[in-house]
């Protein structure tokens, strides 16, 4: 968390979080939550749903109040102020574009609240309508649009009000693969051609890997990781966000000493965990670190387990092999290469993987 | 079977429908049915057309052409004080009810409040008890409150078009609240936010988002209360003075004292005042009817409803 560049002293804070917490009743859905998001930062909070990353985002637009907490805009306390008295604008789940006005209307209607002039009004919807590629449907009705183009409509909707953060809530979620793969580019660029904060929730891992500055992952009402994606992928802090994130195998044991890791199996590897003799850990394996042989020696620098290969998974550029070790079964992906010999069901093998190549985090499942 | 003709028929709607439409019997029962429905409805109407033009001074002969009934009808001034009345209270409580039944539709639908379900209960009371049970209740209230009111604010209230609108107001709250309500509870909540966020104020939200939703709602309970009002006989006859009575009441007091053709003209003109607020409301439908809910967000980058 310390060494990402957004959140460094030179940048200025667009979003400051401390011990944010709301509750519906017994429900706590955001528990004591401390988050800064950077001017200029693509941030998006990602978890299952349940935990808690829409509440946040609905408290940073004002759309929920914090039961506890302070809530800062550009450093002003914003708590409890409505949502048309802040400096952000939302792009809803669906859109939620009005169906009685015509685009024009829905795209003005902010400007029109902040009684804007009307010459204005109509250049800035012009320019908004421009920049998301729709100028020529200014006279349609929201119904007659289809979903991606709505979806660019609601984007029109919020930035023509210039607001200092922008606030997305699930935006693609409605989008076929295609579009979606569009639309995460085109907002990227939009975002930097900006320069605002654009703060982004989503339930999808790879969706906040490819667009994100940094990524804050929620379960439970808690933000567990603040970090660039890389380091979520490559350090994750524990196992709900090794598992979240991509796919894992997660190899449980006990630090035997200061760099050996005992499997449960009583395989040792090497590995320097930081933690207590004794502590029980999980090895984070990806299965595309890990490679698969025949039978074989460790090689100097890798650790190694034996199995049996179970089933296998053909995807196309990979494969995936399901291996089954003494004690649980992991994956391993293998690239889908010509001069790679196959693995069948049944066959005995080694699945090795160089020292740094795993990660390790405390606790077991 | 059953399953396979179900299936044919649900998916047919668009096709010339050889298969899934009755034939024979079904058809021949089936269309007898709708004849015997309109004849049962319309013919009482269209007799009470023809008599009202009847030359006879008794209701059910028929006596020759004429309209001297409508020119009684012209002359009589006490009929036109009762229509007068009956379309100012009319107006007067569809207004007020209109008003206060949205509001409680909006506090119910909206927000959370302690006792919210007691007053969701309560607030539909007027639609179950029985009408006479109301006219009771309102003839208690009025002659207990009336003389309170006088001696508190000073405000003389004499029964007639006050005790006849207030009557009418507090039922037709119940009936204006359940059909906005309904409107309000297919409405996408999310609209309102997104007008909070686009700098809207509460107010300003209300005007240009949810009320355009919802008008079709409030048109309709309006409608509602409007025809409500016109049409009560029981709760007005027990609320209403001798120097004011509405149309309904008067022609039922017309009624006991002896039947004249001059009835009919009466029925015949309530039932065209009557018929017009139908077209009315069809034609109030037709516009906004042709706004529906947004269309489901579609995955197709195709625009789904161009040009309609």
């Amino acid at each position: 968390m310390n060494d990402n560049p957004a959140a460094s002293d030179t940048t200025v804070t667009a979003v400051g979080l401390r011990g944010i917490t709301k509750r519906f009743g017994d429900v706590v859905a955001v528990d004591n939550i401390d988050l800064d998001i950077g001017d200029g930062e693509f941030f998006a909070l990602l978890g299952p749903s349940g935990c808690g990353k829409t509440t946040t985002l609905r408290m940073i637009a004002g759309l929920e109040f914090p039961t506890q907490g302070s809530l800062k805009i550009f450093d002003h306390e914003v708590g409890t102020l409505p949502p048309n008295k802040r400096p952000v604008n939302t792009v809803f789940q669906n859109y939620a574009l009005f169906p009685h006005l015509d685009i024009n209307d829905n795209v003005g209607f902010g400007l029109r609240m902040q009684r804007v002039k009307k010459a204005e009004i109509k250049t800035r919807v012009g320019e908004a309508l421009e920049m998301v590629k729709l100028s020529n449907m200014g006279e349609r009705k929201p119904d007659q649009l289809s979903g991606g183009q709505q979806q660019r409509i609601a984007l029109a909707r919020a930035l023509v009000n210039r607001p200092k953060v922008l606030l997305l809530d699930e935006p693609l979620g409605a989008l076929d693969l295609k579009l979606r793969v569009e639309m995460q580019s085109e907002l990227k660029t939009l975002q930097r051609e900006l320069g605002i904060s654009f703060v982004f929730v989503t339930h999808d891992q790879e969706e906040a890997l490819t667009m994100s500055d940094r990524i804050g992952i929620m379960d439970q009402g808690q933000l567990l990781q603040v970090d660039p994606p890389e380091a979520i992928y490559e350090r994750p802090v524990n196992r709900f966000v090794a598992d979240f994130i991509g796919q894992t195998n997660l190899l449980e044991g006990n630090v035997e000493s200061s760099d050996v890791v005992c499997l449960l199996n009583g395989a040792r590897i090497p590995l320097d965990t930081g933690l207590a003799v004794g502590s029980s850990v999980s090895v984070i394996l990806r299965p595309e670190r890990a490679t698969i042989g025949s039978r074989r020696e460790i090689e100097p620098g890798q650790s190694a387990v034996d199995g049996v290969i179970r089933s296998i998974t053909y995807l196309g550029n990979a494969i995936v092999y399901r291996v089954g070790l003494d004690w649980m079964e992991i994956d391993v992906r293998e690239e889908n290469l010509p001069h790679e010999t196959r693995h069948e069901p049944g066959e005995e093998v080694t699945v090795s993987w160089d020292h740094g190549a795993v990660a390790v985090v405390e606790g077991q499942g | 079977m059953v399953e396979r003709y179900e299936s044919i028929n649900s998916e047919s709607t668009g096709m010339s429908g050889d298969t899934a439409k009755p034939r024979g019997t079904t058809k021949w029962l089936l269309s007898t049915n709708a004849i015997l429905v309109y004849v049962f409805f319309y013919a009482p109407i269209i007799l009470l057309l023809i008599f009202s033009f009847s030359d006879n001074r008794n209701v059910g002969t028929w006596g020759g052409f004429t309209l001297d009934w409508y020119r009684e009808f012209a002359a009589n001034e006490p009929i036109q004080d009762s229509i007068w009345i009956s379309v100012k209270v009319a107006l007067v409580s569809t207004g007020v009810s209109v008003v206060l039944g949205t509001m409680a539709a909006l506090a119910l639908e909206r927000f959370r409040f302690r006792g919210d379900r007691v007053f969701d209960g309560l607030l539909y009371l007027p639609i179950i008890i029985p009408d006479v049970t109301m006219a009771v209740m309102m003839l208690l209230f009025f002659s207990q409150f009336l003389d309170l009111i006088d001696s508190v604010l000073g405000i003389q209230i004499t029964k007639g078009f006050t005790t006849i609108a207030i009557s009418h107001i507090a039922f037709s709250i119940s009936f204006v609240s359940i059909v906005v309500r309904a409107r309000l509870a297919g409405m996408d909540e999310r609209l309102e936010e997104a007008a909070l966020d686009l700098y809207a104020t509460r107010w300003k939200t209300f005007r240009h988002i949810t009320l355009p939703q919802i008008a079709p709602g409030v048109a309709g309970g309006a409608l509602l209360a409007l025809t409500l009002s016109l049409d009560d006989v029981v709760i007005t006859q027990f609320v209403s003075g001798p120097g004011a009575t509405t149309l309904p009441v008067y022609v039922f007091g017309l009624i006991r004292r002896g039947v004249t053709p001059l009835i009919n003209s009466v029925s015949v003109l309530m039932l065209a005042a009557s018929v017009l607020l139908v077209i009315l409301s069809l034609l109030a439908q037709r516009t906004t009817g042709s706004k529906g809910p947004p269309a489901d967000a579609d995955t197709d980058d195709e625009p789904s409803r161009v040009g309609i």
